[in-house]
């Protein structure tokens, strides 16, 4: 054997658009491109000039899967900058939007697009021709997700009630009493889901990760928090310039982020369960546990499990606060912009999300920075994928291209929010 | 722009191989979201593969087949020069073509570039912009090649999306209604924001689809679906300048999701050269 070249054209059952090519020579993986080739759509550039009330339903769009993820990491980013913290049954509700967009979002992951790899069906419609049960408990289950979202948010797709200091209209508990109904019934199916994703065989893979998530002092951080590292490193969401730093590579529209330097951190569900887990509900760990994941996870094959327990996760939390639910007196704070910057960060299903605005003094939007999930995973996956491809190259290629596409697959990557964001090199310090 | 009303759909789609129509689903510069709605129809998912082949949705199958389609639905717009090829392949391989969302239908927010620099927007977000393969306009489908029907909204509406498909299948135009979001309003019996709370709304120039969510919300419409038909956006604007609007706000609630619209378009270029100011004063 001399060459070999792996391609993967489109890569399928993945949010956006991408392809990876793999060059290989005598046994050796000489190159490795994981290239993005999501249209670029320039969202820091055209935030510029807009309204500092703007930015949450303007960069809601970058994304269609995790549009509360955006709308909340923006929302704080702004709140900080204008000087203010919403909190108490508001951010209540604010938690309880973003558990509604956890659950749509791991379960379309798990049902639709990662779950038909472990079955070997082409995807979850084909699936669903032997399974049906299954496909149905599965959109029963996103469905209870999508139903939270659009109690409070209007719609599950670019919500309409979310703005900077916290909503225009609160629901009503009678509003949300159907929503609890259907969520008693979806924790019962995302508990069978944690059981069954863990039944799947799995590929025995252990990577030496760095992982990155937000950590909270009361809660397994979704909403808000600090930066903690499983190197030790902990610092505040304020300081996330001075240690995320990202660069260009040529043939993507996404950029590679580095960590102090070090390029390859991951973040996403297994990072927050290898640094959070004892913060986990004690129904979800103990599914966990049943499921035999550890202390951490470090098998990207398994994150399918990561996300069927953070499914679980939020069924419990966002029942226990619609169980306490009052109607905050006020839908949101008010405030007075000031010129100055503001950080925000979340986790979004695939990880931590961080947005930077710079208001000016009319209140416009100085400058825009946003670092999605995929952006600072993707340097990691093309890493993972070299060690996955090396020791395999004897297979045949078909082969080899459907497992690198799996391994893909594992990370959930949505491409469409990794192609739009700011390189911090550009002289903004 | 303005082929909504575009071909009629006189013959079914259920003719070929065997009474099973194929279905396709594109994307281009988009989120990813109106696409996804086909996905959220949790009832209704595998009723509608009951009835078509879903033979080419990459984010949905890794199996992708060959065209051609009976119906293709495209999400995104048009900005790089690889995607002015590749439109015209999918209308090539395409029997019905229906656009899905603001994107595809107006450009998207991508299309504020039109207001701007592109490659000044490009240097902004990218250290090296010229690795980034881009065109200085964001464009709708129909801007570069005949679509039979646009579906609107940012997102689209679930419900007129299993209705667009439902007609393509049973050979019929789809009934979307290209009336005001006034109309929803009424109907859904939502006081209205703007003469009972001063609430500033583009309710009376925008197409109806979305079921008045935002006033349901104590919010005014934002315009997420796009010009009605026929809006009178001068005498709307006079009402939103009542209401304590500045120019650079009038400006911007038009150029949001539909922005390169041509009557939202419209409205925000004479808002912004203040006009109708002038003309009404």
């Amino acid at each position: 054997m001399t060459h070999k070249t792996i391609k993967v054209g489109s890569l399928s059952r993945v949010e956006g658009e991408g392809a990876l090519t793999v060059h290989a020579r005598d046994g050796r993986v000489t190159g490795m491109e994981l290239r993005i080739y999501e249209p670029p759509r320039f969202f820091e550039a055209l935030l510029r000039g807009r309204s500092h009330t703007e930015p949450p339903d303007i960069t809601a769009r970058i994304c269609g899967i995790c549009p509360v993820a955006y709308q909340m990491s923006a929302c704080q980013a702004v709140e900080a900058a204008c000087g203010i913290e919403v909190s108490g049954p508001l951010r209540d509700l604010r938690l309880l939007l973003y558990y509604g967009e956890w659950i749509e979002s791991h379960t379309l992951h798990i049902y639709l697009l990662h779950a038909p790899d472990f079955l070997g069906y082409e995807s979850g419609v084909a699936m669903a021709a032997d399974h049906r049960d299954l496909v149905e408990h599965g959109l029963a289950l996103k469905k209870a997700g999508n139903e939270l979202v659009a109690a409070i948010g209007g719609r599950p797709i670019h919500p309409v009630n979310v703005k900077v200091g916290g909503f225009y209209r609160v629901p009503t508990r009678a509003e949300l009493a159907p929503v609890a109904e259907r969520l008693r019934h979806a924790r019962d199916i995302a508990r069978e889901t944690v059981s069954w994703v863990a039944g799947f065989d799995f590929p025995d893979v252990d990577h030496d990760y760095t992982f990155l998530a937000l950590r909270h002092p009361d809660e397994y951080a979704i909403l808000s928090g600090s930066i903690a590292t499983s190197t030790g490193e902990a610092f505040a969401v304020e300081e996330w310039p001075a240690h995320v730093t990202e660069a260009q590579v040529p043939y993507s529209t996404a950029l590679h982020a580095r960590l102090d330097g070090e390029i390859g951190y991951l973040v996403g569900p297994m990072a927050r369960y290898s640094l959070n887990s004892a913060q986990l509900c004690e129904s979800a760990r103990q599914a966990a546990a049943d499921a035999g994941l550890g202390a951490d996870c470090r098998n990207p094959f398994r994150s399918i499990i990561v996300r069927a327990v953070e499914v679980l996760h939020a069924c419990e939390k966002a029942l226990r606060i619609i169980e306490s639910y009052t109607e905050p007196e006020t839908p949101a704070i008010p405030f007075e912009y000031r010129a100055t910057t503001g950080h925000g960060a979340s986790e979004a299903p695939r990880g931590t999300l961080y947005h930077r605005y710079r208001v000016d003094i009319d209140g416009s939007i100085a400058e825009a920075d946003i670092v999605p999930p995929t952006a600072q995973n993707q340097a990691r996956m093309e890493t993972d994928l070299l060690q996955l491809v090396e020791p395999r190259l004897h297979l045949p290629t078909d082969e080899l291209a459907a497992l690198c596409e799996r391994a893909i697959r594992n990370y959930d990557p949505c491409i469409s929010c990794s192609a739009h964001f700011l390189d911090l090199h550009v002289d903004a310090q | 722009m303005g082929t909504r009303k575009g071909t009629a759909v006189t013959r079914s789609v259920r003719k070929r191989t065997e009474g099973v129509p194929r279905l396709a689903v594109w994307k281009f510069a988009s989120c990813d979201g109106c696409q996804l709605t086909l996905l959220d129809c949790e009832d209704e998912l595998l009723s509608v593969a009951a009835e078509v082949e879903i033979a080419y949705f990459l984010e949905a199958s890794s199996a992708p087949g060959p065209g051609p389609y009976d119906l293709s639905l495209v999400e995104g717009s048009i900005t790089t020069p690889e995607d002015l090829e590749r439109i015209q392949h999918v209308r090539r391989v395409s029997k019905h073509l229906v656009t899905i969302g603001a994107c595809a239908t107006a450009g998207g927010i991508q299309a504020l570039r039109d207001f701007g620099d592109v490659r000044e927007f490009a240097a902004v977000v990218y250290a090296r912009p010229g690795y980034i393969a881009t065109l200085d306009r964001s464009t709708p489908i129909s801007a570069n090649v005949p679509v039979d029907f646009e579906l609107r909204g940012c997102p689209i509406d679930k419900r007129q999306l299993l209705e667009v498909i439902s007609a393509f299948l049973a050979g019929r135009r789809p009934v979307v209604p290209a009336h005001s979001v006034c109309v929803e309003c009424k109907a859904r019996g939502n006081a209205c924001v703007m003469v009972a709370h001063g609430t500033p709304c583009l309710g009376p120039v925008t197409q109806a689809g979305c079921g008045a969510l935002c006033p349901a919300f104590d919010r005014g419409c934002y315009g997420c679906f796009g010009p009605m038909e026929s809006p009178n956006a001068r005498a709307l604007n006079k009402q939103l300048r009542a209401l304590g609007m500045s120019t650079p706000e009038l400006v911007r609630v038009y150029r949001t999701f539909n922005a390169t619209a041509e009557p939202f378009r419209q409205a925000s270029e004479s808002a912004e050269n203040s006009r109708e100011a002038d003309d009404d004063a």
